[in-house]
């Protein structure tokens, strides 16, 4: 506490003596260590990507799956989750109504469930004509990419549903603020990491 | 190991009873196999007898209670520190069998199989770094930094205990490996395509991935921990450039462990993939590539040399400047030169690799970095000795660590200087000169670190001093043995014999490897002296008690507390306005008396014990051993405990313990009183029983 | 209510301008004005740009002295990760060129 004036990018609360007390700097703090850490595992998924993509071994290559309509409908889908979380987190900061909240946090679930049954749905169409992970090295590295990413959308997905519940039971209390914010700084960085995605595997593949 | 039958698929996956060491030793009785079912039949019975000594002694519940399900960051520590202890036995143990089999199979076959000796390097390499000197170094920071900037507990005390657990459980697995089916013949790094399915088919490269997985994500979790608790508890007043040298250590190694345990986690989880699902990141066909592992490996690999020697240089501070009664010399240089050792090693991985087959250009830029790692470290050799310079320097068991480590580490850094020269690196790559390198490395630049550590901080854990006599036995072992085991390993490499071999075939290495193995056995007689002054020191420990809290006249606000330390920590928040604050306090005069009372006393708030650590620690090593049997029912019950655990947990209100102000104030105004009737004792006295934990001031 | 509304605005601007650089990159792809290489140089640059946006008008990441913490620790690891990342691609592209 040697610098009790500071306040965390994300901790968005305004003035509120409750949660100084209860370390809410910390815990956003630390949390932004871990999204970095997070973002390493990420970025080295990115660079094995890069060094693999050439490795298609006579099967499917980049040009020959990536479809530039659905990337950019996912593209938008999480954007807006993105948006509508960021609605949702100043709905809890100035106490609007609980149901102005659960229906912004409501259209964010939308959102990230629809991402990730399109995901899915991408996912089937390679399949169906052969381009399965065991197939080559590059589309190895492709399922282990985007699939991770898609993993951390369906475990913010759960989180999500779990943080709803606690509302529910707690109301906002500082435990619930705190992880809400965390959550949110978890959704818009799972966004960030989507630009990374569309822009180096999806359009990279695509540009001819 | 010949695949064995299923007994039955649908439940225990693929076990078969072959998978048993007993049936093995059993079916095939040789030495080889005997020993192996001798090491599983000690875990078990290691097992059963501390379970029936618990229960004898009813410990069961105080043990769940105070221990396996506290928050507090001293016991947390200390528990690391146990953990430590035992996988540094088994894993010693395991080195000195292979010495012995170095020794004896020159134009023979000696005692051990091929595949047993690949085990024993495999678990030796994967516990020594993974299981040994994470938990030793993680615990060491655990319990004293905290202390030293002034917090109560680190920043999250819950998290702290799931990375325990989360570690505990990777040891775990490894300890299982020895019971049931076998261990990776991989060595510590796993390289594929050696480790993927084609090559290894059994259950040992599981084994080893999800043991290092687990103990790479509890290490990450305790970076994240230890980090937040340096920059956001540090006592009021307690600048960065005021903090002691092992908190800077410890806050660089942090960093480390947050940037550099990510690359294994990804490395370990994409050989998964391969092995699992068929993927095809590490095949020698389909795009594979086997380098990109190795590219990744190192990208851990090596900033995890300095997470393991930079807690060991801020022991050194600690040791170096206490017993020498000075102030640590060039404070500042110190701090840039450890800040400097974390980014710089994060510029080098390549000199594990440089045999690839990369242009010379890359391993020449490499080559050039890794050297200029050794111009901070010399700074830092240079400050600990102009440190010792006219100063009141006593021999104690910790500073005898230290100055073995300084005069050993440097001769391990010419070599690596060595090591750092491509053209030369080609001639003694994958030979016994690169082992003798790291373990002369690592053994002064961790082990006798971790060791001056344990020595050092013992009094403040527990409140008595350790025996000196069986100290300086077990200190003068390690060092001799040391020397014996590892040098002639140099002249070994030179001379171009191959690292990891089972059987040797030249005969002129025999002189050699008889040094070496007498050497092992000496390091041996180390850890037994470790443990005989460990139950001499629990025996005696009327005569040694340091109640005070204060044995080594201390520099740090870890020594103004009474020993062992309230579970609070400090009865008042200190306010820091230097260096050396308790020492100041003590020495300068017309500074406040350090055994005040504070002003007032408040409540204070402890965090409860937590169940949810251990479930979800456990759980977690529970799913891995189903991943690696492939009993799938098992990993998917598991981890339904782990994630119920964590769910439960974020559902939980009421997770801290109020402890009331006059409890405080009656139990610090007792410790006060007793400081008060303690003899203040000079230095030259501190080793002998009169010293009580009061250090004499000199008018 | 003033600050709700300057927040608002800048979740809103940072969902326009995100949006508009999405559509750029996408478009640069679709309808490609100059050679393979220069695209994908402009859709990196679009999706850094991007990405900034994203840290400053969702994130709340800025260069004011109250979030000095955070903004060290994202440029730390930009660091790391630029080293990391490059070098990965340094080496191995350089190991396929001599292996091919």
């Amino acid at each position: 506490m040697s610098e009790p004036e500071l306040a965390h990018a994300g901790l968005n609360l305004g003035p509120s003596a409750e949660l100084t007390r209860d370390g809410a700097e910390n815990a956003i703090f630390g949390f932004w260590i871990f999204l970095m850490s997070d973002a390493v595992i990420f970025a080295l998924l990115f660079a094995t990507y890069g060094t693999m993509v050439a490795g298609t071994a006579g099967g499917p290559t980049p040009a020959s799956e990536f479809k530039l309509l659905p990337a950019f409908v996912e593209t938008l889908l999480l954007l807006t989750s993105s948006a509508t979380f960021g609605r949702a987190s100043i709905a809890m900061k100035y106490a609007e109504p609980r149901r102005t909240l659960f229906g912004w946090l409501g259209a964010t679930l939308g959102l990230g469930l629809t991402f990730l049954a399109l995901e899915a749905n991408d996912y089937a169409t390679m399949v169906a004509h052969g381009a399965v992970p065991s197939r080559s090295g590059f589309l190895s590295a492709f399922y282990a990419l985007t699939g991770l990413h898609g993993l951390h959308v369906a475990v913010a997905c759960f989180w999500l549903v779990v943080m709803v519940g606690q509302v529910l039971a707690y109301g906002l209390d500082a435990r619930v603020k705190i992880n809400l914010l965390r959550l949110g700084l978890f959704w818009h960085l799972l966004d960030i990491v989507w630009i990374a995605i569309f822009s180096v595997v999806y359009l990279q593949g695509a540009i001819r | 190991m010949s695949p064995s039958t299923p007994v039955l698929p649908a439940l225990l996956g693929r076990f078969g009873w072959h998978d048993l060491p007993f049936v093995r030793a059993w079916q095939n009785p040789t030495a080889s196999e005997i020993i192996g079912a001798f090491a599983g039949g000690l875990v078990v019975v290691g097992a059963i007898a501390v379970a029936a000594v618990l229960t004898r002694h009813r410990w069961w519940g105080r043990l769940w209670s105070e221990w396996l399900t506290s928050l507090d960051h001293k016991k947390i520590g200390i528990m690391y520190v146990v953990l430590a202890g035992v996988m540094l036995s088994r894993a010693l143990i395991e080195a000195v069998l292979m010495r012995m089999q170095q020794a004896v199979a020159i134009d023979a076959p000696g005692f051990l199989s091929p595949d047993h000796f690949g085990q024993l390097f495999s678990t030796h390499g994967s516990i020594m770094i993974f299981f040994m000197a994470m938990p030793f170094l993680t615990g060491l920071i655990n319990y004293v930094v905290p202390l030293q900037i002034g917090a109560r507990d680190m920043a999250f005390p819950w998290a702290n205990s799931v990375a325990l657990w989360l570690t505990i459980g990777g040891a775990g697995l490894m300890m299982a490996s020895l019971v049931v089916g076998e261990f990776s013949t991989g060595g510590w790094s796993g390289y594929p395509p050696y480790t993927e399915r084609d090559f290894s088919p059994g259950v040992g490269v599981d084994y080893w991935i999800w043991a290092v997985t687990l103990g790479s994500i509890g290490s990450t979790m305790a970076g994240i921990n230890i980090a937040c608790t340096i920059y956001k508890l540090r006592a009021p007043g307690l600048r960065f450039m005021r903090m002691q040298m092992f908190c800077w250590t410890s806050l660089c190694t942090a960093i480390l462990m947050i940037f550099a345990m990510p690359p294994l986690t990804v490395a370990t989880l994409l050989l998964a993939l391969d092995r699992y699902a068929d993927f095809h990141f590490f095949t020698n066909d389909l795009g594979g590539n086997m380098m990109n592992y190795a590219n990744l490996f190192w990208l851990f690999g090596h900033p995890e040399v300095y997470i393991l020697i930079l807690p060991a240089f801020g022991v050194y501070s600690e040791v170096v400047s206490t017993f020498s009664s000075k102030d640590l010399y060039g404070y500042v240089s110190l701090v840039l030169a450890t800040m400097a050792i974390a980014v710089l090693s994060f510029t080098v991985w390549v000199h594990h690799f440089f045999t690839m087959g990369q242009s010379a250009n890359i391993n020449a830029v490499f080559g050039i970095a890794t050297m200029t790692i050794g111009v901070p470290t010399g700074v830092k050799i240079y400050d600990w000795i102009w440190t010792m310079f006219r100063g009141e320097v006593r021999f104690t068991v910790p500073m005898l660590y230290s100055i073995a480590f300084m005069m050993t580490f440097v001769l391990g850094g010419f070599t690596g200087i060595i090591l750092a020269m491509p053209p030369l690196d080609y001639l003694v790559h994958n030979t016994l000169f690169l082992v003798a390198h790291f373990h002369n490395m690592l053994i002064p630049g961790l082990l006798y670190g971790m060791l001056a550590g344990y020595h050092y901080w013992f009094p403040k854990a527990f409140g008595f001093r350790l025996d000196e006599r069986w100290g300086r036995r077990a200190f003068t072992c390690w060092v001799v043995g040391f020397y014996l085991a590892f040098f002639p390993l140099y002249v070994l490499g030179a001379s171009g014999m191959a690292r990891r071999t089972q059987a040797i075939f030249e005969p002129s290495f025999r002189p050699w490897l008889y040094v070496a193995g007498v050497g092992a056995f000496i390091l041996l007689a180390a850890l037994a002296s470790l443990m005989i002054q460990l139950y001499v020191s629990i025996r005696d420990r009327a005569a040694t008690m340091v109640e005070a809290g204060d044995p080594w006249d201390g520099r740090g606000l870890e020594w103004s507390v009474a020993a062992p330390p309230p579970e609070y920590n400090f009865a008042g928040l200190p306010h820091v306005d230097g260096r050396n604050p308790f020492y100041d306090d003590k020495h300068d005069a017309g500074r406040p008396d350090p055994y005040r009372s504070p002003t007032d006393y408040s409540d204070i708030e402890v965090p409860r014990g937590s169940m949810a650590g251990i479930a979800i620690g456990l759980g977690a090593a529970v799913a891995a051993f189903g991943l690696v049997w492939e009993m799938w029912w098992l990993t998917l019950v598991a981890a339904e405990v782990v994630v119920a655990a964590l769910i439960l947990r974020s559902f939980g209100r009421n997770q801290h313990r109020t402890i009331p102000a006059a409890e405080i104030a009656a139990e610090h105004e007792a410790w006060l009183a007793r400081v008060r009737a303690t003899r203040p004792i000079p230095r030259r006295l501190e080793t002998q029983a009169i010293n009580r934990g009061l250090a004499e001031v000199r008018a | 209510m003033n600050d709700r509304r300057q927040e608002l605005t800048s979740y809103a601007i940072g969902y326009t301008l995100s949006l508009a650089l999405t559509v750029a990159a996408f478009a640069a792809v679709r309808w490609p004005s100059v050679g393979a290489r220069a695209t994908f140089g402009v859709v990196l640059v679009l999706g850094v740009i991007q990405m900034a946006v994203q840290f400053r008008c969702f994130l709340h990441v800025s260069l004011k002295r109250s979030s000095r913490h955070d903004l060290q620790l994202i440029l730390f690891s930009t660091l790391i990760i630029a080293l990391m990342v490059s070098g990965t691609l340094v080496i191995l592209f350089n190991l396929r060129e001599r292996m091919m």
